[in-house]
């Protein structure tokens, strides 16, 4: 073996020691000149090869080729390792402060409760395969009271009770007149409600001018009042929670016969009219009961209003019922003061940020 | 109506306790508001005494010292303020521990010096009557001692019931005692009536309109003396809510209350000319009533009159002129009745209601006047010593008697969805005083004549079977499937998308007043005129909500105030509602959307600054419900002198095609000032309109494999050119690979020269088949130097 190939083994050994050593990566890169770089020993040996004699010619040339290859290859395996090395240690001191607030996506809006709960209201007859019908707040007096079978001297006409526009214009008092004019553009089957803004005149602590109903109408051959207690009772569950139960009180409104008042047993209480710890329960004042809307059969002089759209008395019958929206959202959220609603104070309104899904009633 | 429980058990005794009735009536239609108690709380310390002694107080020249017999044996000192106190009177007392009506506890106390061991009662102090001149005087034949409730009870309980319009013949304890006769099944006390008349007198009595006057009755009573009513009868108007007043009128509201039907008793010998005329008022004519108010009133209104002139408004209120007094010995009793909606106008005309109109508008039966006439003589002839001289003197139209209606048990059960059989039917009917005739499956119920006006049906028959049969425990069952589908149209889910939408980037949803006042409309002009359709109440609450809104940004700004006053930094909020236009005749609305930024729009945080709620920074929003709907909204000069609110060069008007849908601008400083907000930017756009552009479904276009190439572009124009204007040209210019250009800066200063602005335009190409090179792109950068030069603009750099 010739000198100089001892003195490329020699070199090679040395190399892959310092590469083994370097500790970082510019000492890997010392190592790199030191051993590769054009001012090396081994590249000034490769290049001095032509003026080797013959017989040397081939086997330095092949050793030194070898070395500088394998020499390589160490490098680029111990700078892999060096870089991981000292990512890791970089991403091991690089600590936020978790606990800033993060930039807002920008959010933070709210549905106002009213809206809230129609839809949630909504969804459940949707659900029960209703549609949803509007119609006009300026109502003719025919829509909101004749055709609703309002004797001509119903308090409800009166210009103390109802706001007007001149005598047979008026601010609906009801989403009712809907119920008319959807029959009249619809011949049955008819499911709809009908939410809306209503109007009376009345301005107290437990009335405001201007309020929300939702209206159902529910109207085919033998709808009977016992599909209005079921479905009343399926939509009490939906909205205040599955353990609910109705009652059904006789009462009167015009449009319907016969009618009823209609409670949902107390979710504050279970119905039972007394807290756990014996105290009357103020939600429902005791009587285990809270009333929620008024309902009825629709009175066969209603349909006798829209017979030409194809509402016989005699074959088609339909069940119709109606609720303030404020009133069952201050029953799900506790909003204690009607006038709450039409503030628009943002801590108020701020509390309603969530989408508002939630598990059910508000026990 | 206030129903004494004393006096409702007297008609029909339940057995029940007054919360479980009261649960019954509730149950079966009969609304019950509370139950109330008139008088005392309890019974107990409320006893008979006597006064064994009474001296001057000492110290208090008003006051006398007593001593009473409670019947304990020992003779109890009581201090009385009251002037008729003496020695040897029969006296209610309450002794320590007794609360009085109001909730007065009664305790030994001393007075002025001397110790009071209870206190001697005035007839007001026990609720009975107004009457506080004096303490009340018993029979003196009772014992001390004797329990007052073996007397008269200091209190009892008040059934307040809400009779609704349809049961004018509950509006009368004898009405509700057929209730619970019907409820219950517990037997029902005829009404007492009256003696045979002694004497056959008639009287003249002509009624004119027969329609508005159906039916008028009168008895003639003799020998009347007129004098305070008994103590059971007091008792029982004051627990009933009416104030006692004499026997001969307290007679008349006892007999009102007690059946429902109201009266009016004349003072005979007062009544002008001997005879009564029954009549239309004539235009312009006026009456006093018996509130001494002089009453104008129209042709329409009914009088009854005497020979000289009007005594009364028919069905409404008494005159003074024929009124019973203290010296009245003969007395004509009328019982009539009124057309209810004449009374119901006559009454809302006048402004005036009473017990009387109360009920006669709700339409009562014609038949009643007959009997009551019968009833309330017993009472006259028995407590006011008179002699029934007369048979009942009736002039009565058409009387027609009411009809049988037929009840098939099959209608029964389709509409109710239970059975009740035919029988069942037949009970409840009879109950409730109906005729019945069953006809194998079927029955025919005629009504007595005071349910003829309300059941005419037989849906109205259902209901009655309906609801005493007890409609809570009919089952609960589901409609069969509906044929539709339910789902929310179109216009329903964009309003909901655009909820979301807005929730979503910051927006609280409000909901404001959607009556204002013409003064908030002129607040949005700086001139303080604002020039828009108002559409007004013509009788509203207060001028303050008289205006149907045109506009929601009144009521956006109004709540935007109240929370900078409470401490907001900045306001987002936005509403959907109507607004209203056009005229009464022609009225109008739509649905708006409004939206308010007032304040930054995005908040300061830790590593970045707060965006300005500026023009643009709603017009990013209105692009965002623009794409998220695929409704293209344009924006134009905005139309100035129809929204003075806005500040002309810093608003625009919304487009859909060339037709404006609203606008969206910042809002005038004055205008902002006058609201007390810092600064304010809107958006109010019809929704409706944008609606009825929603696309069909999305179609898929084609993406290219190949990657875009972009470049970036800086356009010199004058300043005044708009850069939609200028990236229309280079749209149109720049071929068909062209596709995107957008402005990413806007620069404006020396060195683009005086009057001139820099946009730095975006470019991306793409083509479907293959990479575009330079070459393609410089072509394209040619084609849109030569258009830009046409309006003025030049590549700059
Ligand atoms: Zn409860």
């Amino acid at each position: 073996m010739s000198e100089t190939v001892e003195k490329i083994q020699a070199i090679e050994a040395n190399a892959a020691s310092a590469i083994g050593a370097a500790e970082t990566l510019a000492e890997l890169e010392d190592a790199r000149v030191r051993y590769l770089g054009r001012k090396a020993e081994l590249n000034d040996i490769l290049k001095s090869i032509a003026t080797l004699p013959a017989e040397e010619k081939g086997p330095v040339g092949k050793a030194g080729n070898q070395t500088r290859g394998k020499l390589e290859q160490l490098l680029a395996a111990r700078q892999e390792s060096l870089e991981t090395a000292e990512l890791n240690q970089l991403l091991e001191q690089d600590r936020l402060d978790i606990s800033l607030p993060g930039s807002p996506a920008i959010g933070g809006g709210s549905l106002h409760p009213i809206s809230r709960t129609r839809r949630e209201i909504e969804d459940v007859f949707i659900g029960m395969g209703y549609q949803v019908a509007e119609g006009p707040e300026v109502e003719k007096v025919h829509y909101n009271f004749d055709a609703l079978n309002h004797s001509p001297n119903h308090p409800a006409r009166e210009w103390t009770d109802t706001f007007y526009f001149q005598d047979d214009v008026l601010l609906r008092t009801h989403t009712s007149p809907v119920q008319i004019r959807v029959m009249e553009q619809q011949p049955p089957p008819v499911f709809v409600i009908v939410p809306g803004k209503v109007y009376r005149r009345d301005s107290d602590a437990t009335h405001t001018p201007m309020f929300h109903q939702i209206e159902g109408l529910a109207v085919d051959e033998g709808i009977t009042l016992t599909d209005l207690r079921g479905t009343l009772l399926e939509f009490s569950k939906a909205i205040f929670g599955d353990q609910r139960e109705v009652r059904l009180r006789p009462h009167f409104f015009p449009f319907t016969e016969p009618s009823v008042e209609v409670d949902v047993s107390c979710f504050k209480c279970g119905g039972k009219g007394f807290l756990k710890d014996g105290a009357r329960c103020n939600l429902c004042k005791g009587t285990g009961w809270i009333e929620i809307l008024g309902a009825g059969m629709v009175d066969p002089n209603v349909f006798s209003y829209v017979r030409e759209s194809g509402y016989d008395p005699e074959t088609v019958q339909g069940f119709a019922f109606g609720m303030g929206v404020e009133r069952i959202a201050f029953l799900k959220h506790g909003i204690p003061d009607l006038r709450l609603f039409y503030e628009n104070d943002l801590r108020m309104l701020g509390q309603f940020e969530s989408f508002g899904i939630s598990s059910g009633g508000r026990v | 109506m206030r129903v004494p429980m004393q006096w409702l058990n007297e008609y029909c005794d339940s057995g029940l306790e007054i919360a479980q009735l009261a649960e019954r009536l509730a149950m079966t239609g009969t609304e019950v508001e509370r139950i109330g108690r008139h008088g005392a709380s309890s019974d107990e310390f409320f006893v008979v005494g006597k006064v064994l002694t009474c001296e001057k107080h000492p110290d208090a020249d008003k006051l006398s010292v007593t001593t009473v017999d409670v019947g304990d044996g020992e003779a109890k000192t009581i201090v009385c303020g009251a002037p008729n106190v003496t020695a040897g009177l029969t006296v209610p007392v309450v002794l320590p521990g007794g609360e009085l009506p109001g909730g007065m506890k009664i305790k030994k106390a001393k007075l002025r010096g001397v110790e009071s061991n209870g206190m001697i009662l005035s007839e007001r102090e026990l609720e009975i009557s107004e009457d506080h001149d004096g303490i009340m005087v018993l029979d003196e034949s009772l014992r001390a001692g004797t329990a007052l409730a073996e007397v008269f009870p200091p209190g009892q309980d008040v059934l307040e019931l809400e009779i609704t319009p349809n049961r004018p013949d509950c509006l009368g304890v004898h009405g509700i005692a057929r209730e619970v006769h019907a409820i219950t099944g517990k037997p029902l006390a005829e009404l007492q009536t009256g003696p045979k008349p002694k004497g056959s007198e008639s009287y003249t009595i002509e009624v004119e309109n027969h329609a508005l006057c159906p039916r008028f009755t009168a008895r003639i009573f003799r020998g009347v003396t007129v004098g305070p009513s008994p103590l059971w009868l007091k008792q029982r108007l004051s627990a009933a809510g009416q104030r006692p007043i004499n026997n001969v009128v307290d007679i008349t509201n006892y007999v009102m209350l007690l059946t429902g039907q109201p009266m009016h008793a004349f003072d005979m010998d007062k009544i002008r000319g001997e005879k009564i005329i029954v009549r239309n008022a004539v235009a312009g004519e006026k009456v006093t009533t018996l509130d001494g108010i002089e009453r104008e009133v129209d042709e329409q209104t009914v009088l009854v009159c005497d020979a000289e002139g009007p005594t009364a408004i028919a069905g409404i209120m008494g005159g003074a002129v024929s009124e019973v007094s203290d010296s009245t010995t003969n007395v004509l009793l009328e019982i009539a009745n009124w057309n209810g909606p004449n009374i119901h106008r006559t009454s809302q005309l006048l402004a005036l209601r009473s017990e009387a109109s109360g009920r006669f508008e709700k339409g009562l039966s014609v038949q009643l006047p007959l009997e009551v006439q019968e009833i309330a003589s017993a009472f006259m002839v028995e407590l006011t010593g008179a002699e029934l001289v007369s048979e009942t003197i009736d002039v009565a139209s058409d009387t027609a008697s009411p009809q049988p209606i037929r009840l098939r048990a099959n209608r029964v059960t389709g509409l109710l969805g239970t059975d009740i059989p035919i029988e069942r039917c037949a009970e409840i009917l009879e109950r409730l005083d109906f005729a019945v005739a069953i006809d194998g499956d079927e029955l025919d119920a005629t009504p007595p004549h005071y349910r003829a006006a309300d059941v005419t049906r037989e849906a109205d028959l259902i209901e009655e079977v309906a609801r005493v049969d007890g409609v809570d425990k009919f089952p609960a069952t589901l409609p069969a499937a509906p044929t539709a589908i339910g789902r929310l149209s179109g216009a329903q889910q964009l309003k909901r998308a655009y909820e979301d939408l807005l929730a979503a980037n910051g927006f609280h949803e409000a909901i404001t007043w959607s009556f204002i006042n013409d003064a908030a409309i002129d607040a949005l002009a700086p001139d303080g005129k604002l020039a828009i359709e108002r559409l007004k109440i013509a009788n509203p609450l207060s001028e303050d909500q008289s205006v149907m809104r045109p506009l929601v940004l009144p009521g956006l700004l109004e709540a935007a105030k109240h929370n900078f006053a409470r401490g907001a930094e900045a306001v987002k909020l936005f509403e959907i509602g109507a607004v209203y236009g056009g005229t009464v005749d022609d009225p109008r609305e739509h649905t708006a959307l409004a939206l308010l930024i007032s304040g930054d729009t995005t908040a300061k945080t830790w590593r970045s600054q707060p965006e300005g709620g500026d023009f643009y920074a709603l017009k990013g929003v209105v692009e965002a419900l623009a794409s998220s709907s695929g409704v293209s909204i344009g924006f134009a000069p905005v139309d100035a002198a129809a929204r003075p609110y806005l500040i002309p060069g810093r608003s625009a008007e919304l487009l859909i095609g060339d037709d404006s849908i609203g606008y969206l601008g910042e809002l005038h400083p004055t205008v902002a000032k006058q609201h007390d907000v810092p600064s304010a930017v809107a958006v109010e756009l019809n929704l409706g309109l944008v609606a009825e552009e929603l696309p069909s479904a999305v179609t898929y276009e084609a993406i290219s494999t190949f990657p875009p190439a972009r470049e970036d572009i800086a356009v010199v124009v004058d300043s005044n050119v708009p850069a939609a204007d200028v990236v229309d040209v280079v749209h149109a210019s720049g071929g068909r690979m062209l596709k995107e250009a957008t402005v990413f800066d806007v620069f404006e200063g020396e060195q683009v020269g005086e009057g001139k602005k820099s946009l730095a335009i975006r470019l991306t190409y793409s083509a479907p088949d293959r990479t575009l090179t330079d070459k393609d792109t410089e072509k394209a950068r040619a084609s849109i130097t030569k258009k830009l030069e046409e309006i003025g603009g030049a590549l700059r750099g």
